[in-house]
């Protein structure tokens, strides 16, 4: 599916995702220098081929810390998408499925929720349930499920009545298996768009949530919480700043413009 | 007709409000942290305890609490902050104003940038002015609107020194400098936002270009310009108002982070702290408020888009 695509959006696209992907796979298992080594000596170091990102106030190599960081960031994004994807799916497609009253008052509420921004909706979630990176990634999914359910409602409900769903009740095929072996791999051309617009959004929210305080903290490091650490520093040491915020903007460039590109080519 | 859509869409909007405000005060009622634990602390006596619980009233029963609350929301009354000692309303009130201020100011940018630029990337023809809009706009739509606003202050406050970071006036003492230090975080929240409408606009303008009445308005004689600006921009603006209208919402939500970013004391910095301290009542009252005000944005579009294309109106 994804090798099929022969936009060149989608390939530049995926060369930005890829490489920082695997930076973050790198950094899982190792790092240039140890992310948390205090060095007095190096402080505020500007960036060189020795420390590539520069070094932060404590004399730490802020490029190891960005790779720790991307691996965090991916983490909360992939865990964001996953809950909020699969608990949408399985709301989406049978609420458009089936129909009915029970849709009827699960769209009502899903309509007040998705009117609530994702992150204000995520903030009151973290206020209920306390900061740290595995809330987060709980606060996130569930604001994140009315807007899948919304998407795979829309497309279960344009489907159900469609010729190769009658013939497949026609032979004799069972709910569940016309749910999720007929209809679901028919919506992927909308699906996949919608969930990689969904990581970015994690991406930007995990970044914000962090950036305000209020999502991983200390010995975790994210992407966010880099980003709050530099904004100390801007005038003394404005590498930081700038090499964390260019590594988030080009993830999001990257995963956007694949998912531009296969919008495009699904067409 | 119109009058009818318009009272069902009310009842819509108080349908809404209703369900938030309850998921809102259900919410922190589940949360196992006590609030009395953070204003006596850890040691404090179960006399004391039960004496606080029930002059905060939270020994009755949640549907009691929650129709009391209600009520009284209604009237203005959100109920006093455990942690500050005044009302909740008294604590938003200048607040609230400076956030709605930022996010007009916000609004305003958007659409006084993105709708010219829209029509003049669409009436230029040239594939290489195209191509360079798509891309730029593909660049800036990546870029957080709190980083956007990180290197503003960095760039226009710390090296051009057009405004100092972190001197923000109430708009109640100096409306103008006021105006003047916010034009910063709204540009940072509509950047991106402009970059979307824009690419909406396009996109929206793109798909008339096609349609059978430009060709007729072509083939009287109207040139390219006059069919854009009389003919396609009324049909072609219509999504992109729903697109505004929806945007709003985000915009409410980007001046919360952004506040944070040029220390402004808006509604923004209130809901952190508020969260941080399990001040529930002021966490509650802004989270309403702010569905208030989405709602009613959206609202006000739907009319506003009835209003340039009468095919809504039947539906």
């Amino acid at each position: 599916m994804l090798l099929k695509q022969r936009n060149t959006s989608f390939r530049i696209g995926l060369c930005i995702a890829a490489c920082i992907a695997a930076m973050a796979l790198v950094g899982y298992v190792w790092t240039p220098y140890d992310p948390d080594m205090i060095i007095g000596s190096e402080k505020f170091l500007a960036p060189s081929l020795r420390h590539l990102f520069g070094t932060d106030n404590f004399g730490r190599d802020i490029f190891s810390r960005t790779m720790v960081g991307i691996g965090t960031t991916f983490f909360i994004a992939v865990g964001t998408v996953f809950i909020g994807g699969v608990v949408g799916i399985i709301v989406g497609a049978f609420t458009g499925y089936f129909g009915g009253v029970v849709d009827e008052v699960l769209m009502r509420i899903n309509d007040a929720l998705t009117a609530f921004p994702n992150i204000l909706l995520a903030l009151v979630f973290i206020a209920v349930l306390g900061f740290g990176k595995y809330n987060v990634i709980l606060a996130l999914g569930v604001a994140f499920i009315p807007s899948f359910a919304r998407v795979v409602r829309t497309e279960f409900a344009r489907h159900r009545n469609m010729n190769y769903v009658k013939s497949a009740r026609l032979m004799g095929a069972g709910h569940l298996r016309i749910i999720f072996r007929h209809i679901l791999p028919n919506t992927r051309g909308v699906l996949l768009p919608a969930l990689m617009i969904g990581f970015n959004n994690a991406v930007l929210a995990e970044a914000s949530m962090s950036y305000l305080g209020i999502g991983v903290s200390a010995p975790d490091v994210s992407l966010g919480y880099m980003l709050k650490e530099a904004q100390s520093y801007m005038l003394t040491a404005p590498w930081y700043v700038l090499c964390v915020g260019l590594v988030i903007v080009l993830l999001i460039l990257g995963v956007s413009m694949m998912g531009d590109g296969m919008g495009k080519g699904e067409k | 007709m119109t009058m009818k859509n318009i009272v069902k869409k009310v009842l819509m909007m108080i349908l809404t409000m209703v369900i938030v405000s309850f998921f809102a005060f259900l919410a922190f009622q589940i949360i196992p942290g006590d609030p009395t634990t953070k204003i006596l602390g850890s040691e404090a006596t179960a006399e004391s305890v039960a004496a606080l619980r029930a002059e905060l009233g939270l020994d009755r029963p949640f549907f009691v609490r929650y129709f009391e609350w209600i009520t009284n929301a209604l009237q203005g009354d959100f109920g006093r902050s455990y942690i500050y000692n005044m009302s909740v309303s008294e604590l938003l009130q200048g607040k609230l104003c400076v956030t709605m201020l930022l996010t007009a100011i916000a609004f305003l940018m958007i659409v006084v940038l993105s709708i010219p630029l829209g029509l003049a990337a669409a009436s230029c023809r040239s594939p290489w002015v195209d191509r360079a809009f798509t891309v730029l706009g593909q660049l800036v739509m990546a870029v957080p609107p709190f980083f956007i606003g990180i290197l503003l202050t960095l760039l226009c406050g710390l090296v051009l020194h057009w405004f100092d970071p972190g001197t923000f006036i109430s708009p109640a003492d100096d409306f103008g400098r006021s105006v003047v230090y916010l034009l910063y975080p709204a540009l940072a929240i509509a950047l991106p936002r402009v970059a979307m409408t824009m690419k909406m606009l396009r996109s929206s303008i793109g798909g008339e270009m096609n349609k059978d009445y430009v060709r007729t308005a072509y083939s009287r004689g109207n040139t390219r310009l006059a069919t854009l600006y009389r003919h396609v921009l009324r049909n072609a603006v219509v999504p992109t108002v729903a697109f505004l209208a929806m945007t709003a919402a985000d915009i409410v939500a980007g001046s919360v982070i952004i506040e944070q970013v040029f220390a402004i004391s808006g509604i923004g910095r209130l809901l952190l702290t508020s969260i941080s301290n399990r001040d529930f009542p002021v966490v509650q009252a802004i989270v309403v408020i702010l569905a208030l005000v989405v709602v009613l944005v959206n609202f006000l579009a739907d009319i506003l888009n009835q209003r340039l294309d009468p095919r809504l109106r039947l539906q």
